[in-house]
């Protein structure tokens, strides 16, 4: 078993393409099914390490303040995300409260501090530990954050609700929307190329 | 971005070398080649298991498909929202959701969930089904298009969480004891499991059984990888 190192294939239709060294930005797309093939992460990778951090931030913001705040003829009602999760939980529907905790605050937490560690700067030129098992997750947690998703959701009830009661914005909701922005960015990177990025450290 | 035909290897439809047709194997982790691999043997580079394919693509995603189908009857049938007040108790289906909005005059709105909730579950299982039955027949229809359906799947799948989403918040937010009090219906989790099943069906679809199909083998042979020097000139 040797490596074929000249060579590339899609991921999306197998075809086989000459590998070719891209410039900062450049994006190779296949010519038979139109997916991306290859690119090159190295300037991504600067912009990635400082929103990373910036995201872990505005997530604990996002979840530690109130999303919304209801008034209803003098009775006053806030939530958080986990406190949404945990009414839906204690309504005896666990499973769906265990989907909605995974997907907007687990799989997004992970996706992030991984990330995070897989970025910051180290002196040691050795892979970290966990490298291959941490991107595996990377790339299989990636469909199932679900942050975009969720703000469209706030969105939704709170029109619902503002028919019957007054709404007050809370300061996680703006969180969110910063987050959903960053979040995209931070997401859009495929892990895969880490390796890329990782050899050319080496 | 980069012109994208200075990668070409041969343009003729269905002329392309694959790397199963090269003998080869790739990472699906890390994209590198293996020339001499076994199927199930590791990379040398990440350690993930080397596959030609997804391993029982077909199989997988029909289980997963005809699940998602079953569960899409209570999906749509079941309360998925009970609003109960002083006065009365009703039960909100996800369609009756969506005609709430549009009687309501907020049109926008019932649009956005009317696609979410109703549409991209739909499509996304007819997309199923279309691609999981032409991969089966090894059929060279739109084989373009099949690959552009499969990532727009890919893509939109996810925003069906929205109604799951939207009665969390509600639950989570109006619960004013005997005053007003939002609760989840079963058909939450009916929804919720469709969206789960139709996002883990599409993942264990394999895209490039979409171009699996059955060639002359002397015609693949004959096409040679292009230097790609001689494709940059050209270009």
């Amino acid at each position: 078993m040797h490596e074929i190192s000249q060579l590339i294939a899609c991921e999306h239709c197998d075809a086989v393409f000459k590998k070719l060294s891209l410039a900062n930005g450049e994006i190779a797309r296949c010519t038979r099914c139109g997916s991306e093939l290859d690119r090159n992460a190295q300037e991504r990778r600067n912009h990635l390490l400082p929103l990373t951090i910036a995201s872990l931030i505005i997530f604990v913001i996002a979840n530690v303040f109130p999303i919304v705040e209801m008034e209803l003829q003098g009775l006053h009602s806030q939530t958080t995300l986990i406190g949404a999760v945990l009414s839906l939980a204690s309504e005896g529907i666990s499973v769906v409260a265990l989907l909605v905790m995974a997907t907007t605050l687990l799989f997004p937490l992970m996706q992030m501090l991984i990330l995070f560690y897989l970025l910051v700067p180290s002196k040691n030129t050795d892979p970290r530990p966990g490298f291959n098992l941490l991107i595996r997750m990377m790339q299989t947690l990636r469909p199932w954050g679900m942050i975009e998703v969720f703000l469209l959701g706030v969105l939704v009830a709170l029109i619902k609700l503002s028919d019957m009661a007054t709404i007050i914005p809370g300061i996680a909701l703006w969180a969110f929307c910063m987050l959903t922005v960053m979040l995209t960015v931070v997401v859009s990177f495929n892990p895969r190329y880490l390796w890329q990025l990782e050899e050319a450290e080496r | 971005m980069l012109n994208s035909s200075s990668l070409i290897t041969q343009e003729k439809a269905g002329r392309f070398h694959t790397a199963t047709s090269m003998g080869l194997l790739s990472c699906r982790q890390c994209g590198k080649l293996w020339e001499g691999a076994e199927q199930g043997e590791r990379c040398a580079n990440c350690n993930a298991t080397l596959h030609m394919r997804k391993p029982d693509s077909i199989n997988r995603t029909w289980a997963l498909l005809v699940a998602a189908c079953i569960m899409y009857i209570p999906a749509n049938m079941l309360p998925v929202m009970v609003t109960s007040t002083f006065f009365e108790s009703h039960q909100d289906t996800i369609l009756s959701g969506i005609i709430f909005f549009w009687v309501s005059g907020q049109w926008w709105l019932a649009a956005v969930v009317f696609i979410a909730s109703f549409l991209v579950p739909l499509l996304k299982i007819t997309a199923l089904f279309i691609l999981l039955i032409s991969a089966q027949q090894k059929s060279t229809w739109r084989q373009l298009e099949r690959a552009s359906l499969y990532r727009m799947i890919e893509l939109i799948g996810r925003w069906s969480m929205l109604d799951v989403f939207v009665v969390s918040l509600l639950v989570g937010l109006v619960q004013m004891q005997g005053f007003a009090q939002i609760s989840a219906g079963v058909g939450i989790m009916a929804f919720g499991a469709v969206v789960v099943l139709t996002m883990l069906a599409s993942i264990s679809f394999d895209p490039r059984l979409i171009w699996d199909t059955e060639l002359p083998q002397n015609e693949i042979a004959q096409a040679a990888v292009p230097d790609l020097q001689n494709s940059i000139s050209k270009s």
